[in-house]
């Protein structure tokens, strides 16, 4: 404050030389990685005329082959087994990794394990999956469950952490067991968000079922990758609008669960 | 059931957040017979702490607390939680877990009988249902049992809470401030309410209050605790001018 009584303006909004310098830095960060990677208006234009012929490659979709239906079913298959196991070994681990209920020590170890789970791409996971087991199908739940694991784990431990430690207390003060402190101190106060976890989860477990089949880990991205190789683009565009359509149906089942379980 | 003869005794408690700087400095008391001990004291004087010692909600530094023949102060594990199970504990924000109904906020009084496969599935025995819709009844709840818990007024939760603690069957119930977040009418129904289920399954009560005068009303004897200590222990009668100086400081707030 300048004198008694009397205040101005930057007394309350200070001018941030730091925040000037985040500024122009980041600024000159974007113009260096554009200028280093031949981002030029002349390559744009090049790219944009290629793709333009590539896409009209597209037309019509063809869905006549046979081989798409079997891809979709097997990574729905994937999907929702990958999700099922996922979640099934997340939430022992977010109860681990809650540090309102566990000490220190036993937190720490549970939450290594889930940013482990969460440090790789499902696709990276699927290509040492179909190293350690095989072309196929195994190879994608494991991919996608080890994803689950990891998301659905940091969501639910701390939606856990978040919870009210009054209801906790009342109900350890009944002389209940931890299990029991779970069942009804724990449980009902993170249950609807949990729900919305898993059929997240889900949701995105049907995405990325659809393109671990990339790497040979099972379902309709297998079917996808090698029509790209055979420049076989009508029946790409057919297995993307099916893929389109798949997520689109997961999307509705999703509203439809959240409602049933709410 | 719980005997006339139950009997709670405190012996050289002491408590320290911080070491060196006690919140209770060695309190001993005795509890006996039936009927309402309430403590009085200002703010911060470690009331809810000494409640919270009791059944361990909080693990006190040194001392002793006998219940039933056993040193609640050393208990942990599963005699900690059959220590427990017999005492019923009210809460000042009622803590009912708000999104089960009130059923099954009564039935969680029963947690530390029944294991958690069968609190799962909500399969209690039939006499503790009979039991919880009686209580709720007591209450005058009977028709919010399958209401979720969040849906209840602040009068209406306490009463949900006092009947969980009771539902528990215990020999001593324990209540923090029941009545500092609800109006002075709603106070005292909850006082009644507190005395008469008390009363009618002989249980004992401990009670942290702010108002003295629902206090020296519903009490049958006044504890009054300033700066970690017990600075008076009688009747409500006792309870003059002077020692309400003694317990909250100053003479202020007496005038009016």
């Amino acid at each position: 404050m300048t004198n008694a009584g009397q205040v101005s303006r930057g007394d309350f909004f200070a001018p941030s030389i730091a925040k000037r310098f985040a500024y122009v830095g980041v600024l000159a960060y974007l113009a260096y990685a554009a200028a280093t990677l031949g981002l030029s208006l002349e390559r744009i234009q090049q790219g944009v005329g290629h793709g333009v012929r590539f896409l009209a490659g597209f037309f019509p979709p063809n869905f006549t082959q046979s081989d798409i239906l079997p891809g979709l079913l097997e990574s729905l298959q994937i999907a929702f087994l990958s999700s099922l196991i996922g979640t099934a070994i997340a939430i022992p681990i977010a109860v681990l990794a809650a540090r309102n209920l566990m000490p220190p020590w036993v937190s720490w170890i549970a939450r290594l394990v889930i940013i482990f789970c969460r440090s790789f791409h499902p696709v990276i996971v699927a290509i040492i999956a179909v190293k350690a087991v095989g072309f196929g199908a195994l190879a994608g739940i494991i991919a996608l469950t080890f994803a689950s694991v990891g998301f659905v784990g940091k969501l639910l431990s701390e939606a856990i952490e978040e919870i009210s430690l009054k209801q906790i207390e009342a109900i350890r003060a009944t002389g209940a067991s931890f299990m029991n402190v779970i069942a009804y101190g724990v449980v009902p106060q993170v249950m609807n968000r949990f729900i919305g976890f898993v059929a997240y989860e889900t949701d995105s477990n049907l995405r990325n079922s659809t393109m671990v089949g990339v790497v040979g880990a099972g379902g309709i991205g297998g079917t996808l990758f090698s029509a790209f190789q055979r420049f076989d683009y009508d029946f790409v565009a057919g297995i993307i609008v099916c893929i389109i359509g798949l997520v689109m149906v997961g999307e509705v089942l999703q509203i439809y669960v959240k409602r049933v379980f709410r | 059931m719980s005997s006339p003869d139950t009997k709670l005794s405190i012996r050289h408690l002491v408590k320290e957040y911080v070491p060196g700087k006690p919140v209770l400095k060695d309190i001993s008391l005795d509890i006996e017979g039936r009927g309402i001990t309430a403590i009085i004291g200002p703010s911060g004087t470690g009331k809810s702490t000494l409640i919270r010692c009791i059944n361990r909600l909080i693990n006190p530094t040194s001392g002793e607390i006998m219940f039933e023949g056993r040193d609640l102060a050393k208990l942990s594990g599963t005699p900690l939680r059959e220590a427990r199970r017999r005492i019923g504990m009210v809460f000042q924000e009622y803590n009912l877990v708000e999104r089960l109904t009130v059923m099954e906020n009564v039935l969680s009084g029963r947690l530390g009988y029944v294991s958690a496969w069968t609190a799962w599935r909500r399969k209690f025995d039939d006499a503790d249902i009979q039991k919880a819709f009686a209580l709720l009844k007591r209450v005058g709840l009977a028709d919010f049992a399958n209401r979720r818990a969040d849906e209840l007024s602040g009068g209406q939760r306490q009463r949900v809470g006092i009947a969980r603690a009771v539902m528990q069957s215990p020999g001593l119930l324990l209540a923090d401030e029941p009545t500092s977040s609800l109006d002075p009418k709603t106070s005292v129904e909850i006082m009644e309410v507190m005395r008469d289920l008390a009363a009618e399954n002989s249980i004992p009560v401990m009670i942290n209050i702010h108002q003295v005068e629902l206090g020296k009303r519903y009490a049958q004897r006044i504890i009054g605790m300033s700066g970690g200590l017990v600075v008076y222990d009688g009747a409500p009668d006792g309870l003059d001018a002077d020692i309400l100086k003694k317990i909250y400081g100053g003479q202020d707030w007496l005038a009016t």
